[in-house]
């Protein structure tokens, strides 16, 4: 399996997920799924000048992440795929059922109407909705920020 | 000492606290430099902060890593009309040689410190 991680981070590509799960998990390339991002084009150079030598970087828009994903878990390259909000990934593995078997929470963080579940993690009711309606559809939701923190299931967030 | 140009460190966790703290210490100069943390922060939110440390005036915003939420903000922040430039890999070094020397531009500032800080890296 290409695809080694699937996340959910508002700070999208930044040094936990380059670094401290890239190290970790091999990471050659980085899908960041987010429709804001796909509509910047400045904001896509600003990501690939920062990676390191030897990591890839794809944009995709929910659309054609959904069409994608296959390609991307047949990629002989160990990869990470992001997402910088709850209802995005949840989307991505609708569209995906077979593909998205695990989800990792990596950082979601202070919003008005969201509550501290985790020092990292902030969700809306509606959010953590979503989270449990992705694991009752048998996705495994876990939260975990870097690779040597414990693993927090979806109970340890209600 | 020369006054002048401000300067934006830009850490994860407490490392950028840190580091304004050990010039302050050293130089006894304590209106140079501003941190700001990305603990707690989402992307928009830490340039939020990023642009009230550097505020109106011409800067030079230090940040650690080359590749990160802090490197991204600052980016980010920097396509707005400031007058700034933006050098990564911050050390102690770096951070000293520019508090004394703040009458120049960004561009002239931020390659001092680039150059103290290389300079500033030895072994045996």
């Amino acid at each position: 399996m290409a695809v080694a991680l699937y996340r959910i981070d508002d700070r999208l590509i930044h040094g936990q997920v380059v670094i401290g799960w890239g190290q970790f998990l091999g990471v050659r390339l980085l899908v960041l799924v987010d429709d804001g991002v796909m509509a910047e084009e400045w904001e896509q150079d600003l990501y690939r000048a920062a990676l390191p030598p030897g990591m890839d970087v794809v944009f995709a828009g929910i659309e054609d992440a959904g069409k994608e994903l296959p390609a991307w878990e047949a990629d002989p390259r160990r990869a990470v795929v992001l997402t910088g909000d709850v209802s995005t990934m949840a989307e991505l593995a609708r569209r995906n059922p077979t593909l998205v078997k695990e989800v990792n929470l990596g950082g979601i963080h202070h919003r008005r109407g969201r509550t501290k579940r985790l020092p990292y993690m902030y969700l809306t009711e509606d959010e953590l909705s979503q989270l449990q309606a992705l694991q009752s559809s048998g996705v495994r939701v876990m939260a975990q920020d870097v690779p040597s923190a414990a693993p927090k299931d979806l109970k340890a967030l209600s | 000492m020369s006054e002048g140009l401000r300067g934006v460190v830009v850490c994860h966790a407490g490392l950028a606290a840190a580091l304004v703290e050990a010039v302050n210490q050293i130089t006894g100069i304590a209106d140079a430099l501003v941190s700001v943390s990305n603990e707690g922060c989402d992307r928009n939110s830490l340039r939020d902060r990023i642009a009230e440390a550097i505020g109106p005036d011409p800067a030079v915003v230090f940040v650690d890593l080359p590749t990160g939420s802090c490197m991204m903000a600052a980016l980010r922040e920097l396509r707005e009309a400031h007058e700034a430039s933006i050098v990564t890999g911050v050390n102690l070094p770096m951070l000293l040689e520019f508090v004394f020397h703040r009458d120049s531009t960004p561009e002239e500032a931020a390659a001092r410190a680039r150059t103290a800080a290389t300079e500033a890296i030895r072994g045996s």
